[in-house]
């Protein structure tokens, strides 16, 4: 069991740093430290992806450059998976993109009722 | 052409937005066009798919002609070719609809206003073609953030509103995303019919079932189901109208799609039915759903935040369903997104052809509306004899399978909701028809002679044609019933079940 858990430590610190991110997001109630939960959380999910992808002692998934690629059959264990980061590419974007939106909003729901707490402002939406 | 059809009707809504960017800048009444233009060449593209679907069986779309599991496929079946063409026409419509409503509420954002608004539909329509799981999460999140900037160009209250939809929203998406992830790491492969084929050797895998429950939970966030529905109805009720008009029938529904597709398709319902053994804790939360919206919609005070709630309660109707793990349910929810879809896109447009005559949609200002607005409360009966169930309307037939599936399974409970539901959408609608039509405008004793003084003032027709429309439809839907289920839902059930 311990063993297992030492292994797979990788995983076992992206879900702490998702959690971290899950638990901003629903609990605080500053706008801003959502935004950065959100970020958080999206972080963890990008390790996520990488550290699955990623291989002790492997090179690039470029068949004509590797090593003596040429000349030998290619044997897929060589090469670090390079779909998981092409995916996270996609990933980060839609990420700074969710972001920004969240940031901007956070920032004109504050030039509305100057405020970033959450229950001051729903206090002054309800006036 | 007709073999590139299916990425046309995505293409085309997704180049008119650049389009619409730059000429929008200097000719900002050129946006419209532009924008109803592109959807009708979407709505065009999908109907044929939809014919090439109805008479080949399921078609497969390659992109960039990378062969399926390395290279990114559209797959078209009978679950979402209908799908399709319902998203296209329904926002063809809600575009011609926008016209005038965006040129009131929001007259110095034209441009802008459009090309979010066809980046939105670009991405449904995206979300229900996309045969690769990865593919889905970015459309989901196009569609997801378009949505966000669309509901909050109403400002004041949508501000605060969107920002906890933002929050639920991208929870919801990277649920999704980590599901999948899961799924990944176990197969090996994004590709929905690939995973598929290797997942059935896979049932007994936990990191399997951990995927399947996060994506169904990702799913459950995007699309209000009951315990996580609190950001659905105050977004949806400060938003503009248009804006609603388009979210509210559809967004909703494309979740509960990609909720039915990875339930059949990616996984099976010999997994989720037979192996996993929760599924009629499902429908008992369904159930609840269903309760909990209507309880809410009947006391409200403000149609539109009203009318936000019963689509709430019809989240509950599509998951029950969807969960009943018998035929009748699964031809229910399927047959139901549909009828849902344009249920809710005619009493929106009902709604918001009031907001636009009377600026609110608080029920005590409405007395006489039937009189001053003719036109649109017979959309809006329509629409509401659909959500209660009256035979020759769409809501009816759903409601029917819906109920026989609750009954074969057994599931007293869930028969029950659904009638409640009933229920209050006839108390909602009687209500409606009492302070409307009966009552007094203004002066404290009924005048014989009333009518007389009351002027129409009916919303403009270029927005009360195309909710007619969409009412219309609800009917033909119910008439052609028999050859829908027949001709396009049949065929799914008896390949999944």
């Amino acid at each position: 069991m311990l063993q297992e858990l030492i292994a797979s430590y990788n995983y076992i610190i992206v879900v702490v740093i998702m959690m971290i991110g899950l638990w901003a997001m629903l609990a605080k109630q500053n706008l801003i430290k959502k935004c950065i939960g959100m970020a958080i959380f999206q972080t963890g999910i990008i390790l996520f992806y990488i550290s699955m992808g990623a291989k002790k002692g492997s090179t690039l998934p470029i068949l004509e450059h590797a090593h003596d690629g040429a000349h030998h059959a290619v044997v897929a264990a060589h090469y670090a998976n390079p779909l998981t980061q092409i995916l996270m590419l996609t990933a980060i974007v839609v990420g700074v993109a969710t972001l920004g939106v969240a940031l901007t909003l956070a920032q004109k729901v504050y030039q509305q009722n100057r405020s970033y707490h959450e229950d001051k402002i729903l206090e002054k939406l309800s006036k | 052409m007709s073999t590139q059809a299916p990425v046309l009707m995505i293409i085309a809504p997704l180049i008119a937005s650049i389009f619409i960017t730059l000429i929008g800048w200097f000719r900002p009444k050129f946006s419209h066009p532009i924008a109803v233009i592109s959807l009708l060449i979407s709505s065009i593209a999908s109907i044929q798919v939809f014919q090439m679907v109805l008479s080949n069986g399921p078609q497969q779309y390659f992109l960039g002609n990378w062969p399926a599991p390395f290279g990114i496929e559209y797959v078209i079946d009978h679950l979402n070719s209908l799908l399709l063409v319902t998203i296209s026409v329904v926002a063809t419509l809600v575009a011609l609809y926008a016209k005038r409503s965006v040129e009131k509420e929001l007259p110095d954002k034209l441009a802008n206003y459009y090309t979010l608004f066809v980046l939105l539909v670009t991405g449904l329509l995206g979300i229900s073609i996309t045969g690769d799981a990865f593919n889905l999460y970015v459309l989901l999140e196009i569609a997801a953030l378009t949505s966000y900037a669309l509901i909050a160009f109403a400002k004041g209250r949508s501000l605060m509103a969107t920002f906890n939809y933002v929050m639920m929203g991208s929870i919801g998406a990277c649920f999704y995303l980590l599901g999948v992830g899961y799924l990944f790491i176990k197969t090996g492969t994004l590709n929905m019919t690939n995973l598929s084929q290797i997942l059935v050797s896979l049932h007994m895998s936990q990191a399997v079932l951990v995927g399947f429950v996060l994506i169904i939970l990702g799913m459950w966030v995007k699309m209000a189901f009951f315990p996580v529905h609190g950001w659905l109805s105050n977004a949806y009720t400060y938003a503009p109208t248009a804006s609603t008009c388009l979210i509210a029938p559809l967004m909703t529904k494309v979740s509960v799609y990609v909720m039915i597709r990875v339930m059949t398709s990616v996984f099976s319902t010999e997994y989720v039915f037979n192996h996993l053994s929760w599924h009629l804790v499902v429908v008992a939360m369904a159930s609840v759903a269903i309760l909990v919206g209507s309880m809410m919609a009947l006391s409200q005070r403000d149609l539109k935040k009203c009318m936000t709630y019963l689509v709430v309660a019809e989240i509950g109707y599509m998951v029950g369903g969807a969960w009943l793990g018998n035929p009748a349910g699964m031809t229910g929810a399927t047959y139901h997104i549909i009828a849902d879809a344009a249920m809710t896109a005619c009493l929106f447009m009902a709604v918001g052809c009031i907001i636009y005559k009377h600026g609110h949609t608080s029920l005590d200002t409405m007395k006489g509306i039937f009189r001053k607005m003719p036109l649109t409360m017979l959309g809006f009966v329509v629409g509401m004899l659909s959500m209660i169930g009256v035979p020759p309307t769409c809501g009816f037939f759903s409601k029917w399978y819906l109920i026989s599936g609750a009954i074969e399974a057994g599931q007293w409970h869930f028969m029950l909701a659904l009638l409640f539901s009933s229920l209050v959408n006839a108390i909602i609608f009687f209500r409606i028809i009492e302070i409307g039509f009966f009552g007094s405008l203004g002066s404290e004793t009924p005048d014989p002679h009333e009518h007389q003084d009351v002027a129409v003032k009916e919303a403009p027709l270029s927005m009360v044609l195309p909710m007619l429309v969409v009412a219309g439809a609800l009917i033909g839907i119910g008439i052609y019933t028999s050859d829908i289920i027949s001709l396009v839902i049949q065929p799914l059930i008896s390949a999944t079940f």
